[in-house]
């Protein structure tokens, strides 16, 4: 069968440990980058209530201590990178990565999303096999060739990324009114060269167009040999583009960096060595032949998981409603800098005991990175609502209900009525199904 | 082999391709340059505008109208009498009013003196006025001090003392509460003090590095200063002058706290003021002519030329005006308009918020400018 001859072929073990290195010095300077800001205290200690994700509410930042598990990232992906207790290494990187991430979800971004998916992907191969402190420690571990397959899911990860972020941009938005990028690339005027340039509005439609076109071909540009230098030649300078023009930290060196794995084994092999004698390295020569017993066990959870990869960013098909404007179904689909979306939403607090309401001052309660997130997204201003209406009863001893006027604004669209105002928010329960109490858009998008 | 002529070969096409950027920007940047002034908006035309046509004549009539309350103040301190207490208190309003056009712009000295809450935190703290003038020892510049100085002090050592202008009088005249005088001239001249420092900075270096500071930045003066507009609008305007009195953000009203509670006669003026001074500055309005300059609206109008969206500015410019004319329905004494029909109030609270949203919500989307700066990675 061909699907078994597949899964018998092998490839060279470098592509996957050059991945495994750059990978944990990538994860090392963004955490240290991360600290060094002070994003830690002022994301994760300062705020005063924390937005969970739906089922994750048990998974909140450990005041003081969340500092510790930034440590534990920062020691963990400098383990990975030297490839030293791998397996444990990465196990635990995951977990406190995911961790962080999932501590409040007003910090969401796709890139940490793909950090924990390739982390995640990455406990299940062998990327300590080479160019390792294991391998170097114990010759056991050593292996010059793995599985194919290995390297392969790891470019499977990478082309649904891309892929599916150009297949996200095929909308009205995006292609026929080259929106949000005509709101965005004018206010960076103050660029030298480009900046005039980006007042233009041709060049907000050859930006648009080309973004989707970039996403759409590029997996095919790094996967098919003879066009592979120019495909990377393309990442690169588009994602340097992309730092340049928009405030997004380190996802462009990381895409950058895991674009190489596309490059065949004698070009991972010679960075190899051109690194091992740098450093004044000794190769290991004696590599173990020895074909490892394989478990099955690793590809049928990596199968699965990039199964669920293919098909998660569909589940916005089972809501009627337009996707930008309630965001059901949103996130973990690699829409990337998709929409340019702001609100306001002032709630109202009402004792029903008495008929006496007032309305909150959102500064008293959320960061301004906070408010931002909440009042623009459906399910924080939900459970903002239930924190609110918990806050004010007292523990349970007032009857409170709680209603928001809010108002969005959409990829440069008039800002309309958001939620419902009539409904009392403390009364609905967040679930996966479709919020009724959202008003609907009076716009159409068309396409994906 | 194969695979090194390939390599070339892509290679070459990149470089190619980087040379026709680097080609298609130097040209157009080259071509661009008569173009440059119709096809951008010019923001340090803007800056200079701000400047030099509203912000700093305006902290200029701010400082001539305290320099005569103050006058006003000593005159009336050295002899008090009911004629010397009303023009004080006229200087008084005058100074108040003229204060409504420069509170907006807490950027640079006054951001760094926290200017506007140094001169108008309302309700004054009367208890610790009166303690402060028995003991007579206080230091303005305290944090903690900042409720017991400013125009709503001076409101309440004008206007609240006592029932009548004689009684308000006798507090002046009498040996047994000689505090007073020596308060109520400290009050006026730390105003004059700050406004003056606030001023001199703006007629200093100031205004270069506001003018200079054209990047699109946090830290560019175009976000910096719509922001402290949008922050004094939200906060000192809609909801200070009206939404707290009317109790929109408690269980009940709150007479007490309105603006120049004391007088009972220009909190109404004083509102119209604030109005109007926002109006003029989204309009780019000369504060001494009617001449309009580049501006919020002008920029937004620029915006709209390449977006084809709806006329935001217009939009803008009607919600000031009824936001303005349901304003003019309210009573001067804002605390008897909140006690005998706060309906009024709370109308007009609502058209100064949809000014919030339109300004707040699509200005600042179609100027691409972040709301109170997040420093964190976007995506």
């Amino acid at each position: 069968m061909n699907f078994n001859a597949y899964l018998n072929k092998e490839t060279k073990a470098a592509n996957l440990a050059v991945f495994r290195v750059l990978f944990g010095l990538m994860m090392f300077f963004s955490t240290l980058r991360f600290l060094s800001y002070g994003w830690v205290d002022k994301l994760y200690i300062q705020p005063k209530l924390f937005f969970s994700y739906y089922g994750f509410e048990w998974i909140r930042p450990l005041g003081v201590y969340t500092y510790a598990l930034f440590i534990i990232c920062l020691i963990s992906s400098f383990l990975i990178a030297i490839g030293y207790k791998y397996r444990y290494s990465i196990i635990i990187f995951f977990l406190c990565f995911t961790y962080i991430e999932l501590m409040d979800k007003t910090t969401y971004l796709n890139h940490y999303y793909f950090v924990s998916c390739l982390s995640f992907l990455m406990i299940f191969l062998p990327a300590n096999g080479r160019f390792s402190l294991d391998a170097y420690l114990d010759n056991s571990i050593n292996q010059e060739y793995i599985p194919k397959w290995n390297v392969d899911g790891i470019k499977v990860m990478l082309f649904i990324v891309y892929f599916y972020a150009g297949l996200a941009k095929l909308n009205s938005d995006w292609l026929v009114d080259a929106m949000p990028l005509k709101i965005w690339l004018p206010s960076n005027y103050d660029l030298p060269i480009l900046g005039n340039l980006l007042q233009k509005e041709w060049v907000h439609y050859a930006f648009s167009w080309g973004g989707a076109l970039y996403d759409l071909m590029i997996p095919f540009l790094l996967l098919y040999k003879p066009t592979r230098w120019f495909g990377f030649f393309l990442v690169v300078v588009f994602h340097l583009l992309t730092s340049i023009l928009f405030p997004i930290g380190v996802f462009p060196f990381v895409m950058i960096v895991s674009a190489l794995i596309f490059f065949d084994s004698s070009f991972h092999e010679k960075l190899i060595a051109k690194t091992s004698k740098l450093l004044k390295l000794k190769p290991l020569d004696n590599i173990t032949a020895k074909q490892k017993t394989t478990s099955k066990i690793p590809l049928f959870i990596i199968g699965l998981f990039l199964l669920i990869q293919l098909l998660l960013p569909w589940r916005y098909l089972l809501y009627k409603n337009e996707l930008f404007w309630t965001e059901e179904g949103y996130r973990f689909s690699w829409r990337v800098m998709l929409m340019e979306k702001a609100g306001y939403a002032q709630f109202k607090v009402v004792d029903k005991t008495s008929g006496k309401s007032f309305l909150i001052n959102n500064n008293d309660f959320l960061t301004s990175f906070q408010e931002k997130q909440m009042s623009t997204q459906p399910d924080f201003i939900l459970q903002y609502a239930h924190y609110l209406a918990d806050h004010f009863s007292k523990n349970g001893k007032k009857d409170i209900a709680v209603y928001v006027e809010s108002y969005v604004a959409l990829n440069g669209r008039l800002s309309q009525p958001y939620v419902d105002p009539n409904v009392d928010l403390a009364k609905e329960k967040d679930s996966f199904a479709p919020k009724k109490w959202i008003l609907s858009f009076n716009d159409e998008i068309k396409g994906l | 082999m194969l695979q090194n002529v390939s390599m070339k070969r892509t290679k070459v096409l990149g470089f190619i391709f980087l040379s026709l950027i680097v080609f298609a920007c130097s040209t157009s940047d080259n071509g661009g340059g008569t173009s440059e002034v119709e096809d951008n908006f010019n923001r340090s035309a803007m800056l200079v505008n701000w400047a030099d046509n509203i912000i700093i004549p305006a902290h200029n009539a701010f400082n001539i109208e305290v320099a005569a309350m103050v006058q006003a103040s000593t005159v009336f301190t050295e002899s008090p009498s009911e004629v010397n207490l009303q023009s004080l208190r006229s200087a008084w309003k005058n100074a108040y009013l003229a204060f409504q056009s420069v509170s907006m712009f807490e950027i640079g000295k006054a951001e760094e003196l926290n200017f506007r809450n140094r001169l108008n935190v309302y309700p004054t703290d009367v208890q610790k006025i009166e303690e402060n003038v028995a003991s007579n020892t206080y230091n303005f510049s305290l944090p903690s001090n900042i409720a017991i100085q400013g125009f709503p002090a001076i409101d309440y050592m004008i206007n609240g003392l006592a029932e009548t202008d004689a009684e308000i009088v006798a507090y002046y005249n009498s040996d047994a509460t000689t505090g007073y005088n020596g308060y109520l001239n400290k009050l006026t001249t730390t105003i004059l003090e700050l406004s003056t420092t606030v001023l001199n900075d703006w007629e200093g270096s100031y205004r270069n590095s506001f003018v200079a500071a054209t990047s699109s930045s946090a830290t560019g003066s175009v976000d910096k200063l719509v922001n402290d507009f949008l922050f004094y609008y939200e906060k000192s305007l809609r909801a200070g002058k009206i939404g707290i009195p009317a109790g929109v953000f408690s269980a009940d009203p709150l007479p007490e706290k309105v603006e120049a509670f004391y007088s009972k006669e220009i909190g109404k003026d004083l509102l119209l003021a604030a109005i109007t001074a926002s109006k003029d500055f989204f309009n780019g309005k000369s504060f001494t002519s009617t001449t309009e300059g580049e501006s919020l609206k002008s920029y937004l109008d620029f915006l709209n030329t390449i977006k084809n969206g709806d006329d935001l500015s217009a939009l803008i410019n009607n919600q000031f005006n009824v936001s303005k004319s349901k304003a003019e329905e309210l009573l001067n004494d804002l605390a008897l308009q909140v006690t005998t029909d706060n309906s009024k109030m709370t109308a007009t609270y609502d058209e100064l918020q949809r000014n919030v949203i339109l300004l707040k919500v699509d200005m600042l989307q179609a100027l691409s400018i972040n709301v109170d700066f997040v420093d964190a990675d976007g995506d």
